[in-house]
């Protein structure tokens, strides 16, 4: 997400709670806020929604806003809090979904399309399965090859913290897969 | 590339293979949608917060806080006169 800067003046009015101000930066930043949504929660009517959820609590929060700070950032931070709540309300539905991972099963090696595609099935569900916390981490860090210190930025924690998120997140996805990973 | 670095990557490779790819790219304005939301939160707020916001207080004439004013002043003075006030209301 390019966290392109707008002049301070309109970030004043926007935190003074004018309207037209929070159009104007919502018109700027829906696609920064959407891209970054996205990567995390991998859905696109649930990313459009969250974008709206975002902005929606930046509209509650305006006066908070410091107009010397950049929005991008504080966006980005709201956002990815959004997805983490978005996240941690869905684990029973795809509970549902998960086959039982704990069987062993063949690697990537196999020739066989049906082997391999239900291959590519299990890795999904085991990741839909990691703790909402390491999901976020594993699909920013692992999946969008996202760099430690923008993912700290946006999490809001240190990098030594997103280091052992994805840590635990590789331990947990190697345990479900087994011998695929 | 150390051992963890090794194995993050080879689950990382794993992961891109396994899941579906998503575009990055928003294809509409989503401020037709953010207005709607914006109009239903403000229509459940209570009524007290909605005669008080500073929209609704922006919107009162001068002239009406005038007379507001007036009668605090002459309630204050003539305390007596409050029966009349509260029998012509």
């Amino acid at each position: 997400m390019e966290l392109t800067e707008q002049p301070s003046g309109v970030l004043a009015q926007f935190a003074a709670g004018e309207l037209e101000a929070f159009e104007q930066l919502f018109r700027q930043f829906q696609g920064e806020v959407y891209g970054w949504i996205i990567r995390i929660v991998r859905d696109p009517a649930a990313a459009e929604d969250l974008t709206v959820e975002t902005f929606w609590r930046i509209h509650r929060a305006h006066a908070r806003f410091d107009p010397d700070r950049s929005f991008g950032a504080w966006a980005r931070r709201i956002a990815t809090n959004a997805a983490l709540d978005y996240l941690k309300s869905a684990p029973a539905r795809e509970r549902e979904l998960a086959h039982d991972l704990q069987e062993s099963v063949p690697g990537w090696g196999s020739s066989d399309p049906a082997v391999r595609r239900e291959l590519r099935e299990r890795a999904r569900l085991a990741f839909q399965q990691l703790p909402a916390k390491l999901r976020v981490v594993a699909a920013l860090a692992l999946v969008e090859e996202r760099s430690h210190q923008e993912i700290a930025d946006a999490l809001n924690i240190s990098m030594a913290a997103v280091k052992s998120r994805m840590f635990r997140a590789v331990q947990l996805l190697r345990r479900k897969l087994g011998d695929l990973a | 590339m150390t051992t963890s670095e090794q194995e993050q990557k080879k689950i990382g490779d794993l992961l891109k293979r396994a899941l579906v790819p998503v575009r990055h790219e928003l294809n509409r304005d989503l401020w037709p949608q953010m207005l709607r939301r914006l109009d239903e939160r403000s229509s459940q707020r209570p009524w007290i917060a909605v005669m008080f916001s500073g929209a609704a207080l922006s919107s009162v004439p001068w002239f009406d806080w005038a007379l507001l004013a007036m009668l605090v002043v002459g309630v204050c003075m003539f305390p007596s006169s409050i029966p009349i006030w509260l029998y012509n209301l």
